[in-house]
């Protein structure tokens, strides 16, 4: 007999359903659907009550009608009043409503929340289920802080029903993902871990889902999982395929279980106990025994099931990544499903190689199979699954074979899918410049990309090139000499014009000397690129006009009257028109050596890390949508600064736009006023960045020879950087031990903080008020992180209104991740135009790796063993230091608490010490910490002294710490 | 974690959708159609699994399918969950199906999703896998059932019987809709290359 019975069921609904079936059109369906909500709604406040039947077979059709795309913002009430009914069917539909048609209204969610308390205090094992599955479903806030105490106690307590427990262990997982601090750690957890005991296997795969999630963020309270879950995994492997009855899948036992069990020792290091670890490699060599062994069935779902379990135990194997023979085994385990016929375990075996490469035991073993993995990129029909063989490509290279990758790379480019283009020009740029002996092979192969894929190279490639040439000497002929050869063929790439042009202007006099490329030719050669050029690239290549002045004087009046004419002099774009005005000026009244001087080739960029590499991080990272985030807001900060008044003169200073700075003419005249244009560590910017004061020595004293008209107007900055940054340093040093208050005030503004951090993830909202009676425009305020300080330290903001009213206050928020411990602090840079003048101004955001602490209590006994443990003396940091302050017990011990970790009273044999402990998040780590201040009163000295299991960690808490006292 | 499960016909049109993480409405019809979109133009015999839409947390998820006649069932899961794991739960979700709609067919699933509801509630719960053993959810099913049942002879008489009298002069009666040859054969599935 079917468990659903056909012909039961609502008549009512059964009939709406076939009329919007029957529908001809998405008009009549509409017509339809609005009328059946207009029923329904009058049903609803219709003075007549409704019994049970008819309310269950309404909210049936609303939810038929929300599954079809419409809104339905009614219902909600009834849905409620269903799930308090006492009968089943009805409290069903009801729960189901709402776990479909979530609604934040508050008012309903406490009514929600009165219902499901009643149920789950019923123990009646169905209703429990119901609500159970309705607090996992909706998982809100409000729903956590009402149940999260109430759940742990049903899901460890004895008399609880198999089925009640599942759901409870799951709810309690979404409750604990939604809100991890709502949900208490206690005395539950070690009975929560005994439930990897448990005979019935369904709670047991319930209950390893729930520690697996608890064990990443509390492994010290889950550690004894470890022995439990090998345990039940070597029963489940060793039993045959008939022990587990119902748990067997297609003659595999327990494939899900034993999937999740993989999973959750993949939390953990290898075990120390030689007992349990040398079980867990039985399994996995059972598991890998397993593989070899003839099909017990041919249906797919026995392979499935099979594989399933054993890509999970390799992940593990890669994961403690400490046998070397586990490892190689699980490389040619993999080898042969790169060539299984069926494409699943290929694109799988794709994808855990890349894992395997990374891997010193077995880098090698990888390297074998690149012929294998070349020809996937080339037959594969699965766009996928090409995807994936892209990837493992770029993570098994090295030096060895990256000329073969790099050129198959680019061989599949010309035919790939647009959707992964742009990922493969960034790997290709990424990893042509990272195993480049020879530059020259380099230069091609970023201008090969160029030509083959030029739509796709972002900017960041293009600058990259440009880098690498103006930092590498022996590589600048080669490189003017072939993009002078590529830019002959008829149809090229604008970003190709880019690259050629800014090569040409700093390197066309190293080819000048042959008659093919003289310097006419040259300027011939790009000025015909020009009119095809789009206006940022046009503003680029008059940049490279007025280098060719001074490089070939020989040339420079056919220059002029190129700049001269009409279509230049009258553009109608402003920074054509301005660059045309102002370089030919500067060509006509500057003096040889001071166009020498000015022109000069572009000093070396610091060297950094390929923001390429962050690009495709950045790319593959969770952060896309900050990415966009960040470009809107520079877009706007763009569009602010054209929509100014802007005469010619005043845009050299507010123009950010990257191509302006490229030979940081712009900023040479106007040194200390020219902010770098930078906005919060974006990209585009941020290759620059450094180079705005890399001119900078450039201008000092040739300010008169440059008060041409045009430029003596410009602008004059009020603020003096190297001020602000001294002071914000002392205030920075206040927000060490707290987290509101004010960071920063002058007579225009000033600059309040007000933070709250929880473990590795915070919260800072940053509040700006103009202290004037006039408006702020272009209000600009941007968090930059430094390249170090960048993979560490994950910062989101959104963009503010760029005008502040007079004595008004705007407010920002800052989401913050600690991903690893870190050294710096982020900046926080503001300009905006207060009167007609611009500022500038820029302070440390105090965010600093203390405010990841989490105090830990522990007794003297505990302390000091811990103490002795952390005796490496690299892991110890000492600092001796003179008190800045009077030396008070009481402001001292605030101050300890304020920084973080907890204060340990009576656990120094000395009562005048101050100890405490705590532990630092992050996202990858947790770091233990210990601290101890010992006073000396007479000599008004301190010694603090710092111990973690990390030496950076140690040292940078001890600097902080050292300024508070 | 399983982010969202969603069925659609071949046309697109929704089957079923289950969302674990929240969307606001019109974002969650949004991913079915960018879902549909992107599994829809895909060859039969390609692999199961594409990285995630762009809506939907791009790269970071995977979306694993399967194709049934004329339906597509898509979870779409972070990267904690096993590939092949979900494909199985996949085959066990449709499997159960059959088994509590017997031969079970793209109609069942419109006629009656809240009972395709209760059967994924007992397989799924807040995006975490809750029962996988068939044989205990098609037990759990028929329990409800039996409770429908004694609550409806009880107390639903009379409203059956007033929806009986207001449907006596139909013109057409919904069960009699030509199912034509949609219904899915479980037990000769297409095996998967």
């Amino acid at each position: 007999m079917p468990a659903v019975s056909k012909g039961d069921g609502m008549r009512g609904l059964a009939v709406f359903i076939s009329d919007i079936r029957n529908c001809k059109s998405k008009e009549a369906e509409i017509k339809r659907i609005n009328k059946e909500l207009a029923n329904i709604r009058s049903k609803f406040k219709g003075d007549k009550a409704l019994d049970g039947y008819s309310k269950k077979k309404y909210v049936c059709k609303l939810l038929f009608i929300f599954l079809l795309g419409h809104d339905i913002d009614f219902g909600h009430m009834e849905a409620v009043n269903l799930l308090s009914s006492n009968r089943y069917t009805e409290k069903q539909i009801g729960y189901l409503f709402i776990s479909v048609l979530v609604n934040s209204n508050s008012e309903l969610i406490r009514l929600i929340n009165n219902a499901i308390k009643n149920d789950l205090a019923s123990r009646n094992p169905t209703f429990m289920g119901l609500a159970l599955h309705c607090i996992a479903n909706v998982g809100s806030r409000e729903m956590a802080e009402a149940f999260a105490g109430e759940i742990p106690k049903i899901l460890v307590a004895g008399d609880t029903m198999d089925s009640v427990k599942q759901s409870a262990a799951l709810c309690l997982l979404r409750l604990y993902r939604t809100s991890p601090d709502l949900v208490p750690m206690g005395d539950w957890t070690s009975r929560v871990v005994h439930l990897l005991n448990d005979q019935h296997l369904g709670v047991v795969t319930a209950a390893t889902s729930l520690i697996t999630t608890l064990a990443q963020k509390n492994p010290e309270e889950f550690k004894t999982s470890v022995s439990l879950a090998v345990s039940r995994l070597s029963r489940i492997v060793t039993s045959a395929s008939t022990d587990l009855q119902d748990y067997t899948y297609y003659f595999v036992p327990a494939p899900w279980l034993s999937v999740k069990l993989l999973r959750l020792l993949q939390c953990y290091p290898p075990p120390e106990d030689p007992a349990v670890r040398g079980r867990l490699t039985e399994c996995l060599e059972t598991i890998l025994n397993k593989a070899q062994e003839p099909p017990k069935s041919k249906k797919v779902q026995h392979s499935n099931a099979k594989n399933a379990v054993l890509f999970e135990a390799i992940s593990l194997i890669i994961h403690h990544d400490s046998e070397p023979n586990l490892l190689v085994r699980a490389c040619n385990q993999l080898g042969q499903f790169l060539q299984h016929r069926e494409t699943n375990l290929r694109y799988l075996a794709l994808e855990s190689m890349c894992t395997l490469a990374s891997s010193e035991f077995s880098h090698e073993a990888v390297k074998t199979h690149i012929e294998t993995v070349i020809n996937a990129l080339k037959t594969e029909r699965d766009v996928s699954v090409r995807q994936r063989a892209v990837d493992l490509l770029y993570a098994m290279c090295d030096r060895s074979n990256a000329q073969q990758i790099v050129a198959e790379m680019l061989n599949y480019l010309e035919t790939a899918d647009y959707s992964i283009r742009e990922e493969i020009v960034l790997k290709v740029a990424i990893l042509a410049e990272k195993y480049a002996v020879d530059y020259t092979w380099y230069v091609d192969t970023i201008l090969n990309l160029i030509r083959i894929a030029g739509d796709y190279v972002s900017e960041e490639v293009w600058y990259r090139v440009i880098q690498i040439v103006i930092n590498r000497d022996d590589v600048q002929g080669y490189a003017a000499k072939t993009v002078f050869e590529a830019l002959q063929a008829p149809a090229c790439h604008e970003n190709l014009v880019k690259v050629g042009g800014y090569i040409l202007g700093e390197f066309g006099n190293l080819i000048a000397g042959d008659p093919r490329s003289s310097p006419l030719i040259q300027f011939n050669l790009l000025h015909s690129k020009f009119h095809l050029c789009s206006v940022p690239t046009r503003a680029l290549l008059l940049s490279t006009y007025i280098k060719f002045v001074n490089l070939f004087p020989e040339i420079k009046t056919t220059i002029q009257d190129v700049l001269r004419s009409d279509s230049q002099l009258k553009n109608a774009d402003v920074e054509l028109q301005q660059r045309a005005v102002e370089y030919l000026r500067l060509s006509t009244i500057a003096s040889t050596d001071i166009l020498a001087t000015v022109l000069e080739e572009m000093p070396p960029f610091p060297e950094r890390e390929s923001s390429i590499l962050a690009k495709l991080k950045k790319k593959k990272g969770p952060g896309t949508v900050t990415d966009l985030e960040e470009i809107k807001k520079e877009r706007s900060s763009d569009m602010n600064g054209s929509a100014e008044p802007a005469s010619v003169n005043a845009s050299a200073v507010s123009t950010p736009s990257p191509s302006a700075d490229l030979l940081g003419l712009g900023a040479a005249p106007l040194t200390n006023s020219a902010p770098p244009p930078s906005s919060s560590g974006s990209l585009l910017v941020d290759v620059f960045s450094d180079s705005a004061s890399a001119v900078a020595p450039l201008a000092p004293g040739s300010d008169d020879n440059f008060a041409s008209p045009d430029l003596a107007s410009s602008e004059v900055v009020s603020e003096e950087p190297a001020d602000t940054v001294h002071d914000a340093d002392e205030l920075f040093h206040k927000f060490v031990c707290k987290n509101n208050g004010v960071l920063f005030e002058n007579q225009l503004l000033q600059i309040g903080l007000k933070s709250e951090f929880r473990q590795n993830l915070g919260r800072m909202f940053i509040f700006y008020g103009n202290k004037t009676s006039t408006q702020f425009l272009n209000f600009t305020p941007t968090v930059i992180c430094s390249d170090d300080l960048q993979p560490s330290l994950n910062l989101q903001t959104k963009p503010v209104d760029p005008t502040v009213d007079g004595g008004a206050q705007v407010q920002q928020v800052v989401n913050i991740e600690c991903v690893s411990d870190f050294m710096e602090a982020p900046i926080l840079n503001i300009q905006f135009r207060y009167g007609g003048t611009f500022q500038n101004l820029s302070v440390k955001l105090p965010i600093t790796l203390n405010k990841f602490f989490q105090p830990t209590e522990m007794s003297s006994q505990d302390f000091f063993q811990r103490w002795k443990q952390l005796s490496n003396p690299k892991q110890e940091v000492q600092n001796i230091f003179k008190a800045k302050h009077p030396m008070d017990a009481e402001i001292t011990k605030a101050k300890i608490i304020g920084f973080g970790s907890a204060l340990l009273e009576e656990v120094d044999p000395n009562p005048a010490n101050f100890v405490g402990a705590g532990i630092i998040h992050t996202k990858t780590t947790q770091i233990g910490c210990l601290l101890r201040l010992e006073p000396n009163l007479q000599a008004q000295m301190y010694r603090l002294t710092l111990r973690t299991s990390k030496e950076a960690v140690s040292q940078r808490l001890c600097e902080l710490l050292s300024e508070q006292f | 974690m399983i982010k969202a499960i969603l069925i659609f016909n071949n046309h697109g049109k929704p089957r079923l959708s289950k969302f674990y993480q929240r969307y606001s409405e019109d974002t969650q019809q949004q991913i079915i159609r960018e879902t549909f979109h992107l599994v829809s133009k895909r060859d039969e015999n390609v692999c199961n699994f594409l990285e995630g839409g762009l809506l939907i947390g791009g790269s970071d998820n995977k979306l694993i399918y399967r194709h049934y006649a004329t339906l597509y069932f898509v979870f779409c899961v972070d990267s904690s969950e096993s590939e092949l794991g979900i494909l199985d739960l996949i085959q066990v979700f449709v499997e159960t199906l059959d088994k509590c709609f017997e031969n079970v067919c793209e109609l069942d699933l419109i006629f009656h999703v809240d009972k395709v509801h209760n059967i994924l509630a007992e397989m799924v719960m807040g995006g975490m896998v809750l029962e996988t053993n068939m044989n205990e959810i098609v037990t759990q099913i028929d329990a409800q059932n039996k409770l429908e049942k004694s609550e409806a002879g009880l107390a639903g008489a009379p409203a059956r019987a007033v929806s009986a009298v207001k449907n006596m002069n139909l013109p057409e009666i919904p069960r009699n809709i030509n199912i034509g040859d949609i219904s899915i054969k479980v037990p000769n599935l297409p095996t998967f290359k």
